[in-house]
């Protein structure tokens, strides 16, 4: 895009026709003629390439706006939260002086184009977020959602991302605590590769993304300044996929976890030191968005000097400098006194650190290049003030028709020998199997304060040595449920989070979300978005769990076929004492088990309906927000008073699937018994929410049935661990090595 | 009195807090050793920890064993220091030829991270004298390029001096490729040099300190412990 004579802002103004490659660069007309007006002139090269993606929908959310408001207006009052939705992340108060911030964001775009680097970049982005919020990272969730697994593009996709999760997050020494793999033909073309990270900080050392002080320096450190990932905010994350169009591969981003390991370090320092008075990493938009949002959120202008941004490739242009989404940068507002300590400190690490501008105490953004004044603009208009679209929206026609489809008629097993059948081919199937092909290729132990990892109900790390304060993070989302109602599926989302942070025995805190979705501009989908927020919002309000940020990603579709609603949802929980951690894995043979929640016939939507019927429709299981609290409160208590000695939350699979996992993940195996009132295929398959399986040591069975009885959680006895197998009295038995073999057999044979 | 042991942080060192908390929970005071400074602060053995140092884009640890804290380190080691390198530390000390051999990516060509059961060969060194021969323990595993490999004659003359220090072994403690994570050569997991001071493997036994933590196992603290008596003793 270079041309000469150089496009500055007078140039602009003196050549009011020239014709500039906003729609190539993702704008609409009536977004470009807007630019116009705020500027009163046409845009100059500059300025256009930051409308462009400050302006895409990955950085503006401008479909997605009207709706998120929600999570604010019905945020119920919580004193745990110190920083809410609108900063690099949220921030929660944990106790004992600590405050932890934790985000789920999306890579999924570029993670279809480019699965090792799209994977990468994501856990990359996700950390300078935690970082720029003042907190060391401590921990890494991947929720992931790829196509059929049996599909051959997922064996392009998967091991690609599951190797640059691994090969970003292992290298920077963070622990790989958490998250999920679900295979659905829906994400085909469009696989969901969402990255969760957890940072912790003392409270005074929370650091904001506004640049205050006139006369103060931008720093920019990290990595030098190349042309990739340009338009990946744009082009690439904010349209839907089309195979007649160009490869958009040079649109992704490439990373270099050594560089991000050394901005971890050099930037903690630099806060201990407090030499910092605002941060922003550059993620999507790059230098555009950094610029634009740290003066915006400040309390005067920013002036910049392009030329001495350090390059990779010196002849990029300036356009393509500020639209570069080259990895592992930052940008740091610091105090004229403190700037020399403060380059030590990069030089220490031998991290490239550089002043390119200072804030001044006007009111605009002013960019220079060779000279040239080449953007002149209120910082607001392009950082906040974007285009806000009430998209229409509108339940999809085939809706009813899709609920009127009844999973509870479909035909159930008839025999024993079929049930046992069933339940074989439930717990190998690819949704129900062992992911531990995948996280073994993750670190889980760096860092030495570990707790729990997956395959555990939530993640959990040990925050103070000394006193044991923990916490725990548990992502979750059902793209099946939501598709049914994206309303009770966004509530099922967090209610399976929230029950899975406490049955490891920690406090739910508050939420964050990464919300999935297909094109905006299809009033189906809209419908979809806007009913899984509302849905979202309410249940947040109703458990007292406010959400405190997270992330769109739209046109997750390729052609007109979207991906299921997949909203998914982060919770965030604490714990006073880790020693207290309740464990899925069964300790002790003769300990009882105890089924808690009330088991109905409830299939809409399951894992049991997909496995054995490859089928969808009918109504998810029923949400009851109130009992997921009392259940809650009854889990945490019994771990802190020691009645439990383990626990799994019951979920997709239902009974049997929890059952079989605790039993294999602790050798120890289970005999079982039909409770009164149920029959034995809806006891093993049922996905009612609001329940868990608990194993009780003898000693405390009084104590623990009236501690439930008292608070008015159902409580039912309905085995006891035992034996080398898992056997439904009078059904079926199943040895663990058989069960073993077809749990962890099914992943490595599809992938490995 | 207790001993002073230095850990060296590398830029793209990872386990370096945690192997000075190791130290610290056997009993010793940690002192962090940094890359650029050859003054090893009169330590009187040195840990170099786990990480991908350099970012190993190159040949894993090769960069590191140049740098001027490695100067120090080889000099001393060559006169009695105590050194121990784990993973990306063992890779540093053959690229530093204080052991022989060296590491390729794992044969699979995955990164992979388990609990290891391991069989100790050689309880006669600084670093192993807390365990006894042919103890088998778990020691925490993740690396990506950890496959051992020497040549035969190495190899040979590593098995006939009893230099191979500890084996990778499956659940029923058989040395053989069930057990071996990544094809190293005859199961190798770790070796001594001839005098006993430096040791190399590529698990973390600093991942297994604590009974709640990682491994949920205490296998690895014998190492630290084995050091600090040898070094209070002496």
């Amino acid at each position: 895009m270079s041309r000469t004579p150089l496009d500055t802002v007078e140039h602009a103004a003196a050549t009011p026709d020239v014709e500039l490659p906003w729609a190539e660069l993702g704008l609409k007309k009536d977004e470009y003629e807007r630019v116009v007006e705020i500027l009163g002139r046409r845009p100059t090269g500059a300025e256009l390439a930051m409308y462009s993606v400050m302006w895409s929908e990955h950085c503006s959310y401008k479909s997605s706006k009207v709706h998120l408001r929600q999570f604010g207006e019905k945020a119920p009052q919580s004193d745990a939260l110190l920083v809410g939705i609108g900063e690099n992340a949220g921030v929660v108060d944990v106790g004992q002086g600590y405050a932890v911030t934790f985000k789920v964001e999306s890579h999924n775009h570029p993670s279809y184009v480019e699965p090792y680097q799209g994977a990468a970049t994501g856990v990359g982005g996700i950390v300078r977020d935690i970082i720029a919020m003042g907190a060391r990272p401590v921990a890494v969730v991947d929720p992931l959602r790829f196509g059929a697994a049996d599909h051959p593009d997922t064996k392009r996709v998967l091991p690609g991302v599951v190797a640059g999760i691994g090969g970003y997050g292992n290298c920077l020494g963070l622990p790989n605590i958490g998250g999920e793999v679900v295979f659905d033909a829906c994400y085909q073309g469009n696989p969901l590769v969402n990255a969760g990270a957890i940072g912790v900080m003392r409270h005074e050392d929370i650091h904001l993304a506004k640049a205050s002080g006139a006369g103060n320096k931008v720093i920019l450190y990290g990595a030098r300044t190349g042309g990739d990932g340009i338009g990946g905010a744009s082009i690439l994350a904010s349209e839907t996929f089309d195979d007649a169009k160009p490869s958009k591969r040079p649109a992704v981003q490439v990373g270099d976890p050594f560089q991000e390991k050394l901005l971890i370090e050099c930037t903690l320092e630099a806060f201990k030191e407090k030499l910092v008075v605002g941060i922003q990493d550059l993620g999507a938009a790059g230098l555009s968005c950094a610029t634009s949002e740290l003066a915006s959120n400040g309390s005067g202008g920013m002036r910049v000097t392009l030329d001495d941004v350090p390059l990779r490739d010196s002849t990029l242009s300036p356009e393509e400098i500020l639209m570069s989404e080259s990895q592992e940068r930052m940008c740091a507002v610091v105090e004229p006194a403190k700037v020399e300590r403060f380059l030590e400190i990069c030089d220490k690490w031998d991290v490239i650190a550089t002043v390119i501008g200072e804030v001044t105490d006007g009111d605009r953004l002013e960019i220079f290049w060779h000279g040239g004044k080449i953007v002149d603009v209120d910082p607001r208009t392009v950082a906040h003030d974007g285009p806000v679209y009430e998209r229409p929206y509108a339940r999809p026609s085939w809706q009813d028709e899709l609920q009127a489809d009844d999973a509870n008629k479909l035909a159930r097993p008839g025999s024993s020998a079929e049930l046992k059948d069933q339940v074989l081919k439930l717990v190998a199937s690819p949704n129900q199997a062992s992911k531990k092909w995948i996280t073994s290729q993750y670190d889980h132990f760096v860092q030495g304060n570990t707790v729990l990892a997956q395959p555990e109900d939530s993640g959990m790390i040990r925050i103070d040595e000394e006193s044991g304060l923990g916490v725990a993070i548990a992502t979750d989302g059902n793209g099946r449920y939501a598709k049914l109602d994206p309303y009770a599926g966004a509530q099922l989302a967090l209610s399976e989070a929230y029950r899975n942070v406490a049955t490891t025995g920690a406090k739910p805190l508050a939420v964050s979300d990464c919300l999935n979705f297909g094109s905006p501009e299809d009033p189906a989908v809209m419908w979809q978005f806007a009913e899984a927020i509302r849905g979202l919002a309410d249940a947040c309000q109703q458990l007292g769990t406010p959400v405190t940020g997270g992330n769109v990603s739209l046109y997750n579709q390729t052609g007109e076929v979207a991906i299921h609603p997949t909203p998914v949802v982060a919770v965030l929980g604490v714990i006073d004492d880790v020693a207290r951690r309740t464990p899925v894995a069964f300790q002790e043979e003769g300990q009882l088990l105890y089924l808690l929640g009330d088991t109905r016939e409830e299939f809409g939507g399951s894992a049991w309906s997909q496995v054995v019927h490859d089928h969808l429709g009918g109504l998810p299981p029923k949400v009851d927000l109130e009992r997921e609290r009392l259940l809650a409160e009854i889990l945490i208590s019994a771990s802190r008073d020691g009645m439990i000695d383990s626990a799994h939350d019951l979920s997709d699979g239902g009974l049997i699937q929890a059952v079989v996992e605790s039993a294999l993940l602790g050798g120890k195996g289970a005999r079982l018994v039909v409770p009164d009132g149920l029959d034995a295929f809806t006891f093993l398959f049922s996905e009612s929410a609001g329940r868990a399986v608990v194993a009780v040591p003898r000693s405390e069975e009084v104590r623990f049935n009236d501690m439930c009885g008292a608070r008015g959680l159902p409580v039912t006895r309905i085995g006891v661990v035992d034996g080398e197998s898992v056997e439904l009295q009078g059904e079926f038995e199943l040895s663990l090595a058989e069960l073993r073999e077809a749990h962890e057999g099914t992943i490595p044979a599809l992938l490995a | 009195m207790t001993a002073r042991i230095g850990v060296v942080t590398f830029p793209g060192s990872l386990d370096d807090r945690d192997t000075q908390r190791a130290i610290r929970l056997a009993g010793g005071e940690p002192v962090a050793l940094w890359h650029k400074d050859k003054d090893l602060h009169q330590v009187d053995a040195v840990v170099l920890p786990g990480g991908f140092s350099y970012g190993d884009y190159l040949r894993a640890g090769a960069i590191s064993r140049f740098s001027p804290v490695m100067e120090t380190v080889i000099e001393q080691a060559k006169a009695g220091l105590p050194v121990l390198g784990i993973c990306n530390g063992f890779q540093i000390l053959t690229e530093a030829h204080l052991l022989p051999g060296g590491m390729l990516g794992n044969d699979h060509l995955h990164f992979i991270c388990r609990d290891q059961k391991l069989r100790v060969e050689n309880a006669a060194t600084s670093w192993t004298s807390d365990y006894s021969e042919g103890q088998e323990i778990f020691i925490p595993l993740k690396n990506m390029d950890g496959r051992y490999v020497a040549d035969e004659y190495t190899l040979d003359k590593l098995e006939a001096e009893g230099r191979v220090a500890f084996r990778y072994v499956a659940r029923d403690g058989v040395a053989d490729e069930r057990g071996n994570p990544n094809g190293s050569l005859r199961d190798i997991a770790g070796i001594t040099n001839e005098a006993g001071n430096v040791v190399g493997l590529m698990p973390h036994p600093e991942h297994a300190v604590e009974p709640l933590i990682g491994s949920g196992r205490t296998d690895g603290l014998p190492f630290f412990t084995s050091i600090l008596k040898k070094l209070v003793n002496a």
